[in-house]
């Protein structure tokens, strides 16, 4: 059943962007990411114009961010106060990452911004991933290794303007989280993700957050910023398509459902592993498209300012 | 079926045009997935048809845009944009069916006359490549590629030198907008007389008014998208988990 998206002006097959949205939900559903990294380069593939995808897309992880966080809220997982500094720093982010994006768009690097950024992040990301979830899975197999190497955090304990974040536990200074905000909103606007899959780590290694408040506390402030992200897209580049996020949508939250439930059969580290093979692949693809000359070497786009 | 007759040679000529469209409005749904026009018609004459062969040239074209055609190149090792060119206007959509190979049934002149052929439906000036040749050449390669550009030799039927009928497949990608038809007659690779009609391509319905809302109330629109999304998504894991406790 072919559809046609009213602000992407292609006919897309309903089906087509319910699976997509369903096989994603799947994986994010799995390995507990927003799933929007993977999201956006398929709707680039499938045809959807690149500004659209990224726009729509943030609008959609907000609807998909949406049930998980009142999960956590039931479960008091949330760090409202550290969620807050994240989200205004995420805020500042994201209105620099639009401005930006608009001006990279103007004179016509967007795509390769927005394409290098998924190389850099998603390479780093998933090597630091698979490392580390190699080395667990080698140290579970010699079972009782030695403890788990404590974090040196000496330089972020000596910034000033410290405050308590009580459900975290902890002492710290405002700056590093406002400073990974910031970062992960300016992704935010230009990938078109939530940027959970920067944040999370960050929490966890920078901040030195519990586990336990990470996921909860993220999707907290990815709410936020992509819903801002969402609006100031929607009206400054008029490039959201509610048609093309509720598909995605609908397919995305019953494949998050079903994901959750294959996800409980497999271990942590396992999981981790196949999350690091799956960003390095779509890390490979994109750099592979950057090295190799393609077949058509001239692009056509709407001519700006007339 | 919209009928639309229209004799419009200009007088004194001794052949002139009656032309129908199968529809002068394509209105692009929900579930719109491209479009084919039936254009037909027959040649009028006051008196006996000349010697010389009749050629029967058919276009249609969409609304003209303004673009800008980049050019990637190597860079640091990586395939990025190096050049730009704006193209004053393209039209986002032209097909021309013929009765005959398009050499053959009009000149150069006249093709540039009344702007008849891909490339010459294009107004490209004051580029600031070296090699403005490739840029033009670029857009009718990449919009004949996705459909929207469509070159149909031989494809117009002439029965008795009088009737003559063809179709014209719109692809599912359209742009709004009034889109224009043009018949012309040839004899002797010189154009005889034409016709010309429009037809209105719009959205209709819950397109025409989601385009509208995004376009006027911008933030009004992405509050709504928000919520939507968020019902949207609510709902369907409501509806889920309902359905797997059962």
């Amino acid at each position: 059943m072919l559809i046609y998206l009213p602000i992407a002006e292609v006919s897309v097959n309903a089906f087509l962007l319910l699976g997509l949205g369903g096989l994603v939900g799947i994986l994010s559903g799995m390995f507990g990411v927003g799933g929007g990294f993977l999201m956006t380069p398929l709707l680039f593939f499938i045809g959807i114009p690149p500004a659209v995808a990224v726009a729509t897309e943030a609008n959609q992880i907000v609807a998909s961010s949406f049930s998980g966080v009142l999960a956590h809220f039931k479960r008091k997982t949330v760090d409202l106060k550290m969620g807050g500094v994240l989200l205004i720093g995420g805020l500042v982010g994201a209105a620099l990452g639009v401005q930006l994006f608009n001006a990279l768009r103007a004179i016509g690097q967007v795509d390769l911004l927005v394409k290098l950024s998924y190389v850099v992040f998603l390479g780093i990301i998933g090597a630091l991933m698979f490392v580390e979830s190699l080395n667990a899975i080698r140290k579970s197999r010699k079972a009782g290794g030695p403890p788990p190497r404590r974090h040196h955090r000496g330089w972020i304990h000596a910034l000033p303007f410290k405050t308590r974040f009580r459900t975290s536990g902890l002492y710290l200074s405002v700056i590093p989280p406002l400073v990974v905000g910031v970062a992960v909103g300016v992704l935010a606007a230009i990938m078109g993700v939530g940027g959970g899959f920067i944040m999370v780590p960050a929490m966890i290694y920078i901040l030195g957050m519990p586990t336990k408040v990470v996921v909860g506390t993220s999707l907290f402030q990815i709410i936020f910023v992509t819903a801002f992200t969402t609006l100031l897209h929607a009206t400054t580049n008029f490039t959201v398509d509610m048609v093309l996020a509720v598909l995605l949508l609908i397919g995305g939250v019953i494949g998050a459902q079903i994901g959750a439930r294959i996800g409980v059969y497999l271990k942590a580290e396992q999981l981790r592993i196949l999350l690091a093979i799956m960003v390095l692949g779509v890390c490979g693809k994109l750099a592979f498209d950057l090295l190799v000359q393609p077949s058509e070497l001239f692009s056509l786009g709407v001519a700006s300012g007339h | 079926m919209a009928m639309l007759i229209a004799p419009l040679g200009a007088t004194g000529q001794e052949e002139s045009i009656v032309a129908g469209l199968s529809q002068n409005t394509v209105s692009i749904t929900a579930n719109f997935n491209g479009s084919e026009i039936l254009i037909f018609g027959a040649v009028q004459r006051s008196a006996p048809a000349p010697e010389e062969p009749l050629g029967v040239i058919v276009t249609i074209e969409g609304p003209d845009q303004a673009l800008t055609v980049r050019r990637l190149d190597r860079n640091y090792g990586i395939w990025m944009n190096v050049e730009a060119v704006e193209v004053d206007a393209a039209p986002t959509f032209y097909a021309v069916a013929t009765t005959a190979p398009f050499d053959e049934i009009i000149t150069s002149t006249e093709d540039l006359r009344y702007r008849i052929s891909i490339p010459r439906a294009i107004r490209a000036v004051g580029t600031g490549s070296d090699r403005p040749g490739d840029f033009t050449d670029a857009v009718i390669r990449i919009r004949t590629d996705a459909g929207l550009y469509q070159v149909l030799e031989n494809t117009v039927n002439l029965r008795s030198e009088t009737l003559f009928d063809t179709s014209i497949a719109l692809p599912a990608n359209l742009v709004e907008g009034d889109y224009l038809a043009r018949i012309f007659l040839t004899r002797g690779r010189e154009v005889v007389t034409s016709f010309e009609t429009e037809i209105e391509v719009a959205k209709v319905g819950l397109e025409r008014l989601i385009f509208n809302l995004a376009h006027e109330r911008p933030l009004i629109y992405g509050l709504l998208s928000l919520f939507i999304a968020i019902v949207a998504g609510w709902s369907a894991s409501a509806v889920f988990r309902y359905i797997l406790s059962n």
